[in-house]
C-alpha cells in the first residue's frame, strides 16, 4: 500500500513566485488498484508522481510504502520497485542502444551491474515473445536502435521494459499523451492487459477523459493540489466520461482556463 | 619519407589511448572533460620519475594509470557530488593538475638514454629486438592500442559498460533502472583518465622526456580524433567507435604533419591544433553539440 500522508510541498518559497501547490495532501493506494488521475494543468499530478518517486522533495509529511517511511530514500533506490512510463517516449529507452540492449538492461533492473555479459543470449527468445506480444512486429528488429521507431513503437518498449522486473508500483505519467489516437489506444490496451496480467498497483496520470473513466478501478481528480472527485468500485464503473466532464469544466472556468 | 610516414603512424596510435579516453567521455558520456590536459601530463610525470628511479617501465604504465584514474575520480565527485557544471569540474581538476605534476616531475625531467623503456626493455626486446627501434616503436605501439581497443570494445559489452553508455544517452533511464547515475558516470570519468594518463606515459617514454606544459591542447586534439573517426565511419555501422577513433587519431596526426613538412614553425602547432579543429567542428556538421556541452 502507498500512503501519501500530510503532503505539503511550495514551490519557490519565499519569492514572488511562492506557489503552495500541496498543503495537507493525503492519498492512499491499496495494493492491484489501478488509479486513473484526471486534472488541469498545474492541479499537482505529476508533482504528485514525483513526489512518491523522489524526483521533487517535500517540505513536510510522510510518503508511506507498505506502511514503512521512504522520505529518506533517493529516487534511484525507490525505482528498485518502482516502474515509470514517461509522457515523452524517449525518455523509457536509451535511443542509441537497440532493442535488446535496452531489454537486457531492463531486465539487469535490481541486479548488480558487473562485468558479466550485457546481452544474455539465452533470453532472447523470451524478448522475441515478449515483442511479439505487443502486436508491432519489434520482434524481427531486436538489432535495430530504439533511435529509429516511431513514438508508438519507443513508448511499447518503453512500457514493457518499466514492468519486466517486479514492481510495487507502475507510475504511468500521461504515457500517451505525446501519441496520435489510434497509437494511444494500442498503448493503452497494452497498458490495461499488462497491468492485469501482473496484477499490478499502477497509477496513471492522463487527460484523457475517456481513458480515466474506462480503465482502472479507481477515479481521482484534482484541482489546486486538492482532490475534488474519488471513486472506486460500482460508483466508479458507473461513472461517464460526461460526469467527470462537468467536473472538470466547472473547475477549469475557476481557475481561469 | 617513409621513416616520417611510419612515425606518424606511431604517434597516431600512442595518442589513440587518449582518444579512447576521450571517446569514453565526449561520446559515451557526453562529458566534456578537461581533465585531460592535466591527466595526460599527470601520466607522463609518474612515468619519469619512477623510470629515473629504476622502476620496472611496465610498472610505472600502471601507477600512471592509477593517477590518471584518481584524477578521473576528483574531476567525477566534483561534479557529481558537489554538483559543479561539468565543464568547470574538469577545469578545476587541470588546474590543480598542473600544479601536482610541477610537484612530481618538476618543469623538465628527461630520461637518459641509459634507462629503459617500454620500446626498449627485455620482453620486448626478447620478442622484436631483430628490428630497428622505430619499427619497434610502431610494434609496441600498436599492439597497445590493439590490446586497449579489444578491452574497452569488451568492457562497452558488458553489463557495466552497458550501463555506462546508457547514462550518455539516457540519464533519466538509468535512474529508473534504480541506480545512481552519478556513480556511474565517475566510473566512466576514471576509466577515460586511467586511459588519457597512460597515453601520457607511453608519449614520455617514447620521446624520453617530459615537460608540464605537454597536456595543453590535448583535450582539443582528443576530441578532434573522436570527431574525425566517427564522422567518417558515420554511415558504416560495422565499424567499431574504438576502430573510428584510432584512425581519427592517425589521420589527425598526419594532418599536423603535413602542416609541419609545408613549412609551418612548431611554435605555431598549437594554433594549427585549433585551427584544424574547428574546420573538423563545421566540415563535421557538429557545432551544435559542442555548443551544447560548452
Amino acid at each position: 500500500m502507498l500512503e501519501l500522508k500530510n503532503i505539503t510541498k511550495t514551490y519557490n518559497p519565499g519569492t514572488v513566485t511562492e506557489m503552495c501547490l500541496f498543503k495537507d495532501f493525503n492519498l492512499k493506494v491499496r495494493d492491484g488498484e489501478f488509479v486513473s488521475v484526471v486534472g488541469s494543468n498545474g492541479s499537482g499530478k505529476t508533482s504528485m508522481l514525483n513526489i512518491i518517486c523522489g524526483t521533487i522533495p517535500i517540505d513536510s509529511g510522510d510518503c508511506l510504502i507498505g506502511g514503512e517511511s521512504i522520505n529518506e530514500q533517493k529516487d534511484f533506490v525507490r525505482y528498485k520497485k518502482i516502474g515509470r512510463v514517461y509522457q515523452n517516449p524517449s525518455m523509457g529507452t536509451c535511443p542509441n542502444m537497440t532493442i535488446l540492449e535496452n531489454l537486457s538492461l531492463a531486465d539487469n533492473k535490481g541486479k548488480h551491474f558487473g562485468l558479466g555479459k550485457g546481452v544474455s543470449k539465452k533470453r532472447i527468445e523470451d524478448y522475441k515473445e515478449m515483442l511479439s506480444a505487443l502486436g508491432l512486429g519489434l520482434e524481427d528488429k531486436l538489432n535495430v536502435k530504439m533511435g529509429s521507431l516511431s513514438g508508438g513503437q519507443r513508448q511499447a518498449v518503453a512500457l514493457l521494459m518499466a514492468t519486466m522486473t517486479p514492481l510495487d508500483f507502475l507510475i504511468l505519467d500521461e504515457h500517451t499523451a505525446a501519441l496520435d489516437p489510434h497509437t494511444a489506444d494500442i498503448i493503452m490496451e497494452l497498458t490495461d492487459k499488462i497491468v492485469r496480467e501482473k496484477k499490478l498497483t499502477a497509477i496513471m496520470v492522463t487527460h484523457n477523459l475517456r481513458y480515466a473513466v474506462e480503465y482502472g478501478s479507481r477515479l481521482v481528480m484534482m484541482d489546486k493540489g486538492h482532490i475534488v472527485l474519488d471513486v472506486d468500485g460500482v460508483k466508479k464503473h458507473e461513472t461517464k466520461v460526461d460526469d467527470i466532464l462537468d467536473l472538470f469544466t466547472s473547475i477549469s472556468i475557476e481557475c481561469g482556463n | 619519407m617513409l621513416d616520417m610516414i611510419i612515425g606518424t603512424v606511431t604517434q597516431g596510435l600512442i595518442y589513440a589511448l587518449l582518444s579512447y579516453g576521450i571517446y569514453i567521455t565526449y561520446k559515451i558520456l557526453d562529458f566534456p572533460d578537461l581533465t585531460v590536459d592535466g591527466s595526460f601530463p599527470l601520466g607522463a610525470a609518474v612515468t619519469a620519475v619512477l623510470l629515473i628511479k629504476g622502476y620496472n617501465p611496465y610498472l610505472t604504465l600502471l601507477f600512471a594509470m592509477a593517477a590518471g584514474a584518481l584524477a578521473g575520480l576528483a574531476t567525477g565527485l566534483i561534479h557529481v557530488r558537489l554538483k559543479v557544471r561539468d565543464l568547470l569540474a574538469g577545469i578545476i581538476t587541470m588546474t590543480a593538475l598542473f600544479s601536482i605534476n610541477l610537484q612530481i616531475g618538476g618543469s623538465n625531467l628527461s630520461i637518459e638514454r641509459a634507462i629503459d623503456t617500454i620500446f626498449t626493455a627485455k620482453p620486448t626486446m626478447l620478442l622484436f629486438g631483430s628490428v630497428s627501434l622505430m619499427y619497434r616503436k610502431l610494434i609496441v605501439a600498436f599492439i597497445i592500442a590493439l590490446i586497449f581497443k579489444l578491452l574497452l570494445d569488451a568492457y562497452l559489452k558488458t553489463k557495466s559498460g552497458m550501463l555506462l553508455r546508457a547514462v550518455g544517452d539516457n540519464s533519466a533511464l538509468v535512474t529508473s533502472l534504480a541506480k545512481d547515475n552519478g556513480r556511474v558516470k565517475i566510473l566512466g570519468l576514471v576509466l577515460a583518465n586511467a586511459l588519457v594518463a597512460l597515453a601520457g606515459a607511453i608519449v614520455c617514454q617514447e620521446q624520453r622526456s617530459f615537460s608540464a606544459t605537454m597536456g595543453t591542447g590535448q583535450m582539443v586534439f582528443g576530441l578532434a580524433t573522436v570527431i574525425i573517426g566517427t564522422t567518417l565511419f558515420r554511415r558504416l555501422d560495422f565499424v567499431k567507435g574504438t576502430t573510428a577513433v584510432v584512425i581519427g587519431s592517425i589521420l589527425y596526426k598526419a594532418c599536423i604533419q603535413i602542416a609541419i613538412i609545408a613549412g609551418l614553425p612548431a611554435n605555431l602547432l598549437k594554433l594549427i591544433t585549433a585551427v584544424l579543429f574547428l574546420v573538423i567542428l563545421v566540415v563535421g556538421g557538429m557545432k551544435g553539440k559542442v555548443t551544447q556541452g560548452a
